[in-house]
This record gives structure tokens, sequence and C-alpha cells, in this order.
């Protein structure tokens, strides 16, 4: 009986504590949803936890105005670059799981390193190869840039994705006398739907979330949102209901993804903590 | 997983080796598939390292590219500034603080999930939330709640508290010593940046303690339940040291991101009040882009490359040859 009560107890404490923890986590998300939807003049330091006493969409509209245009260059980037990444992820995952040869995980080493480099050890070169071939301050030099360095993360995401399909597909494939090429495109192409699910939400959302490259490698107007949020941010004349609801802005996208699909936004997160 | 591994190692004996050595268009194409991924790499990163490295001991400190040999001097130059040498006080406390607090508020986070608890799915999102979001964000929103003039310190001062926090503001550096051109010890302001970095990442610490504690079998939890053991004791001589893997990978891929945090720096604080708040990453993207020390911020960058190396290197080569063995 004690047990039982004890047990009870302890259970109920349990989720005392966890709606604590998520209240504190959602802390954040209060400040910027209510500070969004006041207006210019409700706006106040004292009262920055009140509730607003009239829904004022005008914050977000004056935000909107200022992010619009950078939010077309960011999706204008982010897309496609997360379909080339990806793609290019899906065939060297192939070949690094199903075809593995002599020296190949010497070859994978070579690939995931990139992944974990400070980028400001490339970046004095990038600027300077992308000004001389004409792809710097433009949307295009990002693309390029952010499949470069996509790469090793797709190709883990999809090495890793690939090694859970059993060789005796393949083995069944070469019996038919079904050669590499074939191989990708009838066995392992069609099986890759949740692999190409990961791997872009994953590549997604990390360019869409990327300020080094998108800071140092464009100027306005061609530059992506998060610059333009923090160029918001950093105006003395903006004020924090603006700031707060174009912070607001920038993250729909990537929260959209996430709550629809978190699954494998997680899956993606698990797989660049690079488990053999 | 782990399964495709092990046919894979043993469909490889049951060839003839004669079979193994002949020259197969399929090996060729698995070979001829990484090329071009790996000329990108092998330029994009590799190339690039060694160009930066090479800038790095040049005289270009202008914008005119000067190649002419400095040597050292541009690493003598940035070990001996007051603002680089904040930056090594900087990353090395925000670090430490940073990583110990993910591990603790993540394994804290996933052992209370791990409970078999209702809704489950619904708390793990909400403590991974912040992952989904850019670092330039959680820095502009952050630098508002933990704005001295209002804010968490409405709060403190509704709760009746008389010196509220100045925040990033603070020109505190705990316990002061003198060392170099600079104060060693803790440097308060960086409080506030390791508040909104943990409330960003902590969430990746669960997310791999969870895939962990799910790994230990439920036989040895239930065996140290009937044994009578205490919970504290349960988790400190059980689950504790069976996670230890795991705290190992979080710990290193923490120390990556923490050792690269550029972003949130950048829109939350800035370089702050006497370098408070800067990070080496910060420094090089100044003193390149902004002071055109191409050379010296060079140096900064490969500086910042090694210390992150270090970690990594060992990690992947261990990482990836147990994937060989397994």
């Amino acid at each position: 009986m004690n047990t039982l009560a004890l047990r009870r107890v302890s259970r109920t404490l349990l989720y005392v504590v966890l709606i604590l923890l998520a209240a504190l986590y959602l802390v954040p998300v209060y400040v910027v949803v209510v500070t969004s939807l006041k207006s210019n003049a409700s706006v106040s330091l004292a009262q920055m936890w009140n509730f607003p006493n009239v829904f004022s969409f005008s914050s977000i509209a004056s935000a909107w105005a200022q992010l619009g245009p950078n939010f077309i260059n960011s999706f204008e980037l982010a897309i496609p670059a997360t379909l080339i990444s990806s793609l290019i992820g899906a065939l060297n995952g192939y070949a690094l799981s199903k075809w593995r040869f002599k020296g190949s995980s010497v070859v994978y080493f070579f690939i995931l390193f990139g992944m974990f480099i400070p980028y400001q050890s490339v970046l004095i070169p990038l600027l300077k190869v992308l000004d001389v071939i004409g792809l710097y301050n433009t949307i295009a030099g990002l693309i390029l840039v952010h499949v470069v360095y996509g790469i090793p993360i797709a190709t883990l995401i999809f090495r890793n994705y690939y090694t859970s399909i059993p060789l005796e597909m393949i083995e069944a494939g070469k019996i038919d006398g079904t050669g590499y090429w074939g191989i990708f495109r009838y066995i392992i192409l069609p099986l890759s739907v949740s692999g190409f699910v990961v791997a872009g939400i994953w590549q997604f959302t990390q360019i869409w979330n990327n300020f080094l490259f998108a800071v140092s490698l464009t100027n306005p107007p061609d530059q992506p949102v998060t610059v333009a949020l923090v160029n918001i941010a950093g105006s003395q004349t903006v004020q924090w209901n603006v700031q707060m609801a174009s912070a607001l802005l920038v993250s729909v996208p990537t929260l959209l993804v996430y709550i629809l699909l978190g699954k494998f936004f997680v899956r993606g997160l698990l797989a660049g903590s690079v488990k053999g | 997983m782990k399964t495709a591994t092990e046919l894979n190692a043993k469909s490889i004996p049951k060839m003839p080796a004669s079979k193994r050595k002949k020259f197969s268009w399929d090996m060729f194409s698995s070979v001829a598939t990484l090329i071009p991924s790996l000329i990108l790499l092998g330029v994009f990163v590799y190339g690039f390292i060694g160009w930066t490295t090479y800038v790095s001991f040049s005289q270009w400190n202008s914008l005119i590219p000067n190649f002419n040999s400095a040597g050292f001097l541009n690493y003598s130059i940035i070990f001996s500034s007051y603002r680089f040498q904040s930056d090594l006080r900087n990353i090395v406390v925000f670090t430490a603080f940073f990583i110990i607090a993910c591990l603790i508020v993540g394994l804290f986070l996933a052992l209370l999930i791990d409970q078999k608890i209702k809704a489950e799915g619904f708390f793990r999102s909400i403590f991974l939330f912040p992952m989904a979001i850019s670092f330039v964000v959680t820095g502009v929103v952050w630098s508002w709640i933990l704005n001295p003039s209002t804010g968490v310190n409405l709060i403190l001062k509704a709760f009746g508290w008389k010196s509220l926090p100045s925040w990033f503001l603070s020109t505190t550096i705990w316990p002061n010593w003198p060392f170099g051109q600079i104060q060693i010890g803790i440097p308060v302001a960086l409080l506030a940046v390791l508040i909104a970095a943990v409330w960003q990442m902590s969430g990746f610490a669960m997310a791999v303690y969870l895939a962990g504690l799910r790994g230990i079998s439920d036989e040895i939890k239930e065996a140290a339940r009937i044994d009578g053991s205490g919970v504290f004791r349960m988790f400190f001589s059980i689950i504790l040291p069976q996670l230890r893997g795991t705290t190992t990978t979080i710990i290193i891929i923490l120390t990556a991101a923490s050792l690269k945090i550029f972003g949130l720096i950048y829109a939350m604080t800035g370089p702050g009040q006497q370098f408070l708040t800067d990070m080496p990453s910060l420094n090089m993207f100044q003193t390149t882009f902004q002071g055109d020390q191409f050379a010296q911020g060079a140096a900064i960058a490969i500086v910042l490359l090694l210390m992150i190396a270090i970690f990594i290197v060992p990690y992947l080569i261990v990482t990836l040859r147990q994937g060989d063995d397994a």
C-alpha cells in the first residue's frame, strides 16, 4: 500500500517537473509571440511580459515589409542546395556502404572531416575564388558553397541509412545481372525515400539557418533572411516588437518543417554524431 | 545497422582471393562516384585550408595582397594581442561551462522522459525545438529577455531582488587574476550567452542520451531494481557507466560546435565591452573583413582549426575504426 502511494506521489512529481521545464523552454516563444502582436505604441520595456491589450498585426506586417525579399533569397538558396547536396550524398553513401573498396574508410574520413572545420579557415580563399568565377554576392555562389560543405553530412546520413539495407538485396541484383547503376536505380533508390527526407530536412534547416557564409559572401539586397534579421536587430531605430516579429518570421519555415516532420529531424540530428 | 555490417564482413572471405583482385566495373563505378566529391572537398576544404595557412604566414595585412613571407609574425602578433588573449580565455570558459551544463541538463531531461511517461513525444519536441532555430534568432531573442532594463530583471525586481544582474553588459571577471595582458577568470557577461546557448543545444544532448538510455537492456535495469539497489546507487553504478560512450560523443560534438560559435555571439552581444564576450570566430571575421588584416585573420582561423582538430581527428579515427570492426 505504501509503495503504491509513494509511486503515485513520485509520478505526480515527475509530471510537475516536466511541465515546469517545458514551460521554461517555451519562455522565449511566449516573449516573441506576445511582443510580435503588440503595436509600436503599446510596446514598452516595463510591460514586456504582459499580454497585448489589443492584438495588432502591424509589427508582423512591418517586419514582412523589410524581410520579404530576403525570404525569397533564402528559399532560392535553400531548396536547390538541399536537393543537390542530398542527391550527391545518396550517391556517395551508396558507394561507401555497398561497394566498399580498399581504402574506402580513408576516403570516408577525408569526406567527414570537412563537416567539423570552422569555416573561417576556408573563408578567405572562398571569397577570392567566388569573386574570380563571378559568383561572389550571388545566390548561385551560396548554393555552390552549401552544396560543397553539405557533402560530408549528406554522405554520412545516407551511408548510415544504406548500411541498414541488407546486402542480400544487392547480391540478388548481381545474380540477376544488374550492375552498379542498375542496382542503385532499381533497388536502392526506391528504398531511399525516408533517407532523402532525413537528409533534406537536415540540410534545409542548416542552410536556412546559416549565418557565417551568408554574411561573408553576400551584400544587400542579395542576403538571406538571417543576415537581414541581424541588420534589423542591430539598427537602433527599429522597435523591439518589429525585431521579435522578424525573429518569428525567420523561424517559421524551419519550425513548420520541425513540427510536421520532427521524427526525421531527430534522425538527422543523431546521424550528425557520427556513429559507425 | 550492425547486422548489415556483419553480413558485409562475412561475405568478403567467402569470395576467392583471385576474384577479389580482378578488375570490376562495379568497383570502378564506386570509386568513380566518389571522385567528383573528393575533388570538390579536396579543393574547398583541404586546398583552401592550405591556402589560408599560406596567407597566415604572409604579409597580407592590407587590401592589396602581399604574399611575401612574414614567418610566424602574424601568430606572434595575435597571441600577444589583448583581444586574442581575451578570446582564448572566453572560449575555454564558455566551452567548459557549456559542455557541463548541456550534459547535466540533457541527461536530466532524458532520464525524465525515459520513465515511460505519457505524451513523451510532446515533451521531447519541446526540449528539442530550439535546435531547429537559427543561432542568430536565439541571439536576438535572448538579448531582449536578458536585457538588463527589462525581461528577466523585471521578474527578479518583482521578487524584491536588490542588485539586479547586468547580464551581458557586466564587466566583472571573477576571480580576476592578471595574466599576460588580460585578467584570467570567468567573465560574468558570458553567463547570459551561456543561458541562450544551453537553451538551444541541450536538446541535442537529451536526444543522444535518450538514444543511449534506450540502448541499455531492460534486464540490466531490472536486475538492479530486484537487487534492491536504490535509485541513486543504480544510476551511478549501472546507468552512468553504460552511457560513457554516449557522453564522449556528446562532449566531442558539442566541443566542436562551441569552439566555432559565431552567429549567437554576433547577434546577441558582439565582442562586448573589453572583449568580454568576444570569440576567435568573431575576431577572425572582423579582423579579416572589417580590418582588412587578412594574414592575421588567417592566423586566427588556423589556430581555431587546430583547436577543433585536436578533438575531432582522434574521435573520427576511433569511431570509423569501430565501425569497420563491427
